[in-house]
């Protein structure tokens, strides 16, 4: 796989199907519906507990809002994420063009799936630092490589985001 | 590691906060550790005592994400977005901003919309 910025996109290339796969995932990853742990995460207390009022209007006021605010990042990275649904062999290596103005959005859906996985398989900080685990022998392995893959396309965008040449915004 | 002065020099930054309660005849400015005026008036004190913005720390957001996310939210330059970047990572928890509640919770809120762990809290 090669990453690389070309003008106002990021191109992903030699995409193989295992990680066009991971990045397929990423909607449905981010979705915290029926996990309980990763709802809690998502949509956080604003205050440590003793201020009940501004938790109630909180969840009334805020919460839907920001429910919208995921919603739209992770149906913008579903859109993008359409390119990898072509008619080539299920086994060619892929390339996927990421608009440089939908970085933001990249970054939230990632980060959304990121914590959702993390939340559902309740990974220990350990885990979570450990960025060199191989081979992948189980299912929660293959979560944990979920979460640092996504982590490594982040820490990229930003990156990008942080060099001379900025993306236009929307 | 320079972590320690840093996160000292920072906990000096906040506690010299100066603020201007409105409405207070010859409040002039209050510093946040001057805990005399709030025993006098208690529901004034309800109203008007600052707040605080706690991040707290959470192993999944990236270091340079939430650094980023400083600078945006609260216009920090990258310098004082990182050192409390790295004080949220090395003792759990780093104030960023105090103030009335009103914009306090527009920053919570947010912080919330860039997916960090951020609460508000009555400085006491």
């Amino acid at each position: 796989m090669e990453i690389c910025r070309r003008k106002n996109t990021i191109e992903i290339t030699e995409l193989d199907p295992f990680l066009a796969e991971l990045l397929r995932q990423i909607p449905a990853s981010a979705n915290p519906e029926g996990i309980p742990a990763a709802e809690q995460r998502l949509f956080s207390a604003p205050t440590n507990g003793k201020e009940k009022e501004i938790c109630t209007e909180w969840k009334l006021y805020v919460e839907p809002e920001l429910r919208r605010l995921f919603q739209t990042a992770t149906e913008t990275v579903a859109a993008d994420l359409e390119q990898l649904n072509g008619n080539e062999k299920s086994f060619a290596n892929r390339t996927l063009c990421i608009p440089a103005k939908h970085a933001d959005a990249w970054l939230s859906a990632l980060n959304q799936a990121r914590l959702v996985i993390a939340a559902k398989n309740n990974f220990t900080d350990g885990e979570l630092g450990d960025h060199f685990r191989s081979p992948i022998g189980s299912r929660r392995d293959l979560s944990l490589f979920q979460v640092n893959f996504y982590g490594f396309l982040q820490e990229f965008i930003l990156r990008e985001l942080d060099s001379p040449e900025k993306p236009p915004k929307d | 590691m320079s972590a320690q002065p840093l996160c000292a020099e920072a906990a000096t930054a906040e506690r010299t906060t100066t603020t201007r309660i409105p409405g207070w005849k010859n409040a002039g400015q209050l510093t946040i550790d001057q805990p005399t005026v709030e025993k006098e008036t208690r529901a004034e004190e309800d109203l008007d005592l600052p707040w605080q913005v706690v991040v707290h720390n959470d192993p999944v957001n990236l270091m340079s994400y939430v650094t980023m996310v400083f600078q945006r939210v609260f216009g920090y330059p990258r310098e004082r977005a990182e050192r409390h970047m790295l004080e949220v990572h090395h003792k759990g928890r780093s104030v960023l901003w105090s103030g009335m509640l009103e914009r306090a919770e527009l920053y919570v809120q947010e912080l919330h919309g860039y997916l960090l762990l951020a609460t508000l809290e009555k400085i006491t």
